[in-house]
This record gives structure tokens, sequence and C-alpha cells, in this order.
């Protein structure tokens, strides 16, 4: 059987907390192969970026790992870039600086300045920010803040490109745009893509699987959906396309049907078990006025 | 033009901001325009005259053992005598000079190998004199209070057990009054200082040495404060990066804690003037301190005018400090979200 490209075995992750350890995660199993794209979907709160910051090595898992390419994953690199939710560019340099920052980092002595130039020129020209590279990041939109952490993300040549809610600040254009350039890019380079999202378009337009998350805490995966829709994929065509139609509707049901009745279930439990104490305290208080 | 990574906006960004507002002041209408410069001027200037007339008012009722409190008018007055006094001081050192110039000259062209003595001119300091003492001594203080704030703030951003260290010293210190540290720099700079052929008068030193210890505190504090709150985000982008340690504060800390070290430093200066002109009252700095305190010493009538001048002239020169500090902080700092005014 072949090495998957990204492997998680057995992941569980506690916090300490004033009242004990605190399980964010359980048990989280998934294998992922090379130039897959992978959406992490689930309702608030139930631990995907703490998913993301484990497989960047931000966080370290308390039980089992991450190997990626046979090696083990504990500490972050730029073989697993990320683009954060809040674009974490340098206010006081400009787009073409904050590439140019993790281009210097990763290619020092590998490439020449000439070289370098030209592949930060490259990338920027990738996410469409070629008329705007001089500008501090106070002077651009949000979405050109966005653009530019993507750029800066793939300048490092990452092995696996971890997104967490990259879109999520961002209008519906805007996001139409971005998402339309990330699948341009997918197809273009080829690389393996982790994204979180809210979005349940979103996530089944760009994915080759989706991967639901149960609720928090001590999250788990729910269930894994595979997204068979021929590429390159057009959102407007798909709006009428039954396949995509049921995709969506898996992916919801999982969300607002199983997951809510979970949560229905531990709060009629709760009123069951309020139910029987008061009966309870009646029948003893009956009991004692008969004696 | 780049430091440190920071591009400093070039001089050009002053120009753009005043051709930016000659724009907008000749695209408003004339009523606007005319609502503008009166609000403008004609608001501060009412201010300004209103304080005057009760100050003459107030003045003209209080009678001290010198005499009456110095109204406007009598400042004024005194304030032209003060640059009377400064003219006639250089006419007669020009004067000096150039007689002893001739002198030599004359000696020279009797006998080429007689001796020349060069004498200084050993007049009393004006008024203008003392204010620059009192300014390159707060510079000198400044500076070098500066110089050792703004790295031992960043060590003790950098690792909490310095801060931890540090921290206690800090809170002890720094409420200290200059007055009361005066004394033992004093004691220790006479016991330090010995040499025959001395660079720095011992006044100056006092001075400058008192100011050092009051006004490096707000810098330190802010600057550690700067170094602390490097945003998260930031420095998951340097994890990911793999940034060495040099690296990381080089590039990404350093940076991120210069508005923070500009409020610290602005802090500083505005402490620094304060102290200095009480600390160079009791060191005897030939500064405005002295002027200010010989006056009060010699009990003229003019006395109080003069003082009067002085505090008005202390307080300007502040303004003017702090402005300065302002437009620097302006031209470094990348924070937008902070107002500075």
């Amino acid at each position: 059987m072949a090495i998957p490209h990204l492997e998680l075995t057995g992941v569980s992750i506690d916090f300490p907390s004033p009242q004990g350890p605190f399980r964010a995660l359980q048990n989280i199993n998934l294998k992922i192969d090379q130039g897959e794209f992978i959406s992490v979907i689930g309702h608030s709160g139930c631990g995907k970026s703490t998913v993301l910051n484990i497989v960047a090595g931000l966080y370290q898992a308390t039980k089992g790992g991450v190997i990626l390419d046979g090696k083990e994953v504990n500490e972050p690199g730029p073989e697993r870039a990320v683009v954060f939710q809040n674009h974490s560019l340098m206010p006081w340099l400009s787009a073409y600086q904050n590439v140019e920052l993790a281009v210097k980092c990763v290619f020092k002595g590998k490439k020449t300045k000439a070289e370098m130039k030209q592949w930060i020129e490259h990338n920027l020209s990738l996410v469409h920010m070629e008329h705007a590279m001089h500008k501090r990041p106070d002077e651009i939109s949000g979405g050109m803040k966005q653009r530019v952490g993507i750029a800066r993300a793939l300048a490092m040549e990452p092995t696996i490109l971890l997104m967490d809610e990259p879109f999520g600040a961002l209008d519906a254009l805007t996001r139409a745009h971005l998402q339309d350039s990330l699948m341009d890019i997918h197809t273009e380079l080829g690389n393996t893509v982790i994204m979180i999202t809210h979005d349940v378009d979103e996530a089944v337009l760009l994915s080759d699987r989706i991967v639901m998350m149960t609720n928090g805490p001590a999250a788990t995966i729910g269930d894994v959906l595979s997204v068979e829709l021929q590429r390159p994929r057009n959102r407007v065509a798909l709006a009428d396309d039954a396949r995509y139609n049921h995709y969506r509707h898996e992916v919801l049901s999982f969300l607002y049907e199983k997951m809510n009745k979970q949560k229905k279930d531990t709060v009629n439990n709760k009123k069951d078990e309020r139910e029987n104490l008061v009966r309870l305290e009646k029948r003893k208080r009956k009991g004692e006025k008969a004696a | 033009m780049e430091i440190n990574g920071i591009t400093m906006k070039s001089a050009n960004s002053i120009f753009d901001r005043i051709a930016s507002s000659i724009k907008s002041v000749r695209e408003m209408d004339p009523k606007q325009l005319a609502s503008v410069i009166i609000k403008g001027t004609l608001v501060p200037l009412t201010g300004i005259v209103a304080f005057l007339v009760i100050w003459q008012l107030g003045a003209s009722r209080i009678d001290t053992s010198l005499g009456k409190f110095p109204g406007p008018a009598e400042v004024w007055t005194q304030t032209s005598n003060l640059v009377d006094e400064h003219n006639n001081v250089r006419a007669k050192e020009a004067a000096f000079y150039e007689r002893q110039r001739k002198r030599n000259e004359e000696k020279l062209a009797g006998d080429p190998n007689a001796e020349v003595t060069w004498r200084d001119y050993t007049g009393k300091e004006t008024f203008f004199d003392q204010i620059w003492t009192s300014l390159y001594t707060v510079m000198t203080g400044f500076l070098l209070a500066s110089l050792i704030a703004i790295p031992t703030g960043i060590m003790i951003g950098l690792s909490s057990t310095l801060y931890m260290a540090v921290n206690p010293l800090i809170q002890i210190f720094k409420p200290v009054s200059p007055l009361a540290w005066l004394p033992l720099v004093t004691m220790v700079v006479s016991a330090l200082y010995v040499s025959d052929e001395p660079i720095f008068a011992k006044s100056f030193l006092n001075s400058m040495f008192t100011v050092l210890l009051c006004c490096m505190w707000p810098t330190l504090i802010n600057t550690a404060v700067g170094v602390v709150g490097v945003s998260k985000d930031l420095n998951n982008v340097s994890k990911v990066l793999r940034l060495n340690w040099w690296t990381h504060v080089r590039k990404i800390v350093l940076p991120s804690a210069i508005p923070m070290m500009f409020t610290g430093l602005r802090l500083s200066l505005a402490i620094a003037w304060m102290v200095l002109i009480a600390a160079e009252m009791l060191a005897q700095n030939p500064g405005l301190g002295k002027f200010v305190w010989d006056e009060f010493q010699n009990g003229s009538s003019n006395s109080l005018g003069r003082i009067m001048a002085a505090v008005l002239v202390i307080g300007f020169i502040g303004f003017l400090l702090d402005r300065s500090m302002l437009m620097l902080q302006r031209f470094v700092s990348w924070d937008k979200s902070m107002v500075l005014r």
C-alpha cells in the first residue's frame, strides 16, 4: 500500500484549564493523498482550527501524531505554510516585502537575487496583485490583504497549504473571485490543500473530500464525504447540477440535523432527569405524609 | 530609505500633505474657507487675549515684597531688556576680540617671534546663552537615558524572567523626585570625576545625571510593553518561517514595538525638561534654572518680571521639544490606528 502523503493517527489534544484538562479533540484519524483538496467543516468551537494548528506544528497533540511523507510533524515549518484568518501581514512592510521576507527565509542561498525577485513577482501575479505590490497593508482592502497572505504561503513552495477560514472576513463577491483563483492555482500547481471553512457551498465547490467534524468538546471526525465532481468546476453551471445539490444536502443534513439532534438529545436527557427527580421527591413526600 | 525593514517615508510625504491641504483649501467655497480661518485663528486668539486681560487685572492687585506682581506689559518690557542685554554683551565680546587681534598683530608685526596670548572673553552669560546651556544639557541627559532605557526595555520585554527580576527596581525608583537624587549625584560626581583639566563642568554633569535618572523610566516601561505586545499572529508567522532568535527580534519584534517606544520617548523628553529646570536651580548649572534662582536671590524690582519671562520661555521651549518629538513619531510610526497629536 502506498504511504499516504499526510496521515493523522489517533490525534487527541488536551488543554490545561482551572477545572482540569479540557479535551478539545478526540481520536482524529485521517489519511490525505498528494494533490488532494480537503475541506474541514463543522460548527463553531468544534476544534477545526486546533486540528489545523496541530498539522502546522503550532500545537502538540497529547495523544497520537501527524506524519508527513514518513516524517513526524512536531514543529512549524515552511513546508506546511499557513494562511491565517487575519492575514497576519507585517503592517510596516509593503505587500512585495512581506512575500520577500518569506522567500528570503526559505530560499536563502538557493536562489539568486534576480531569481527571488522573479519568484516573488510570479506568486503575486498568481493572486492578481502585481499592480498593488508596493502598497502597504493599510493601503489595500481586506480581500487584497488575504491575497497577499496566500501569495506569501505559496511563495514558500509548501508541501501542504493550510488555510484557516481564509475567506471568512470577506464579502461574497470577493470570496467568489478568490475561490476561483484558488481553484486555478490548485489546478496549476497540484499542491495539497487543507482548508477550514464555515461555508457549505465553498466546501462542496472547492474540495475533493469534505471532512465533517462533530461538536466539541472531545470532537472527532463525524463523516468524510467524497465530492466527485469533474474539474474544472464552474459555480454557475453547478448551481443546477443534481449531484452538487445532493452533496450540499449531505453536508447540511450532517451539520443541522445530526449535530442538532445530538444537541437536542443531551437537552432532552437533562429534561428527563429533572422530571424523574421531581417524581421521586413527590413520592417521598407522599410516603412521609402517609406514615 | 530602509532601516530595519521599515521604509521611512521620504520628506515628500510632508510636502504631499501640505500640497493636499492647499488643494482642499482651494476647493472649499469662500464662506466655508472664511469660517475655517476665523475658527482656526480667532478662537485661540480670543483665549489668549482673555487670559492676558485676567492676568493684567489680577497682577495689578497683588503687592509683593519685590513690588507689584508682573503683568503682561511688565513681562514684555523685561523680555526686551533681556534681548538688549544679550546684544550688548555680544557687541562687547566682538570688540574685545577685535582689540585682542589688533594688539597681537601689532606685536607680531614688530617682532615676528614674540609670544602672543589669546584669551577667551569672560563676560557674564546672557539669557540666550543660558537657554542654549539648558538645551544641550537636557538633550545629553535624554539621549543617554534613551541609550540605556531602550535596550533594557527590549531585554525585559523579551524575557519574562528578566522582567520579574527588574520590575521591582523600576517600581521603586520611578517615583523618586529629582531633588532627592541631586545630593547623591553631586557627591558621587565630585568623588569620581577628579581631573586637573575637566572637559565637563561638574554642574553640567550633576544636572545631566539627575535628568537621566528621572527621565529614563517612561521609555523603559513603554519599550517593554511594546515588545511584549507583539501580535500573536506575527509570532506564528515567525514560527512557520522558522526565524532564528536574532532575525525574529530584528525583523518582527523591534518594528512592532516602535510606536510604543516613541510614545515612551515623548513622555521621557517632557519629564526631562521639567526635571532639568529644578536640577539646574540646585546644581547651579548655568542654564534657565540658574537664571530663575539668581533673579529670585537678587530681589530687584525687575526680578519677578524677568522670572515670569523665563517661565514663558521655558514653557515655549517645552512645547517646541514636544512638537519635534511628535513630528519624528509621525515620520517613523507605521501604526495608523494610533492617533498622534
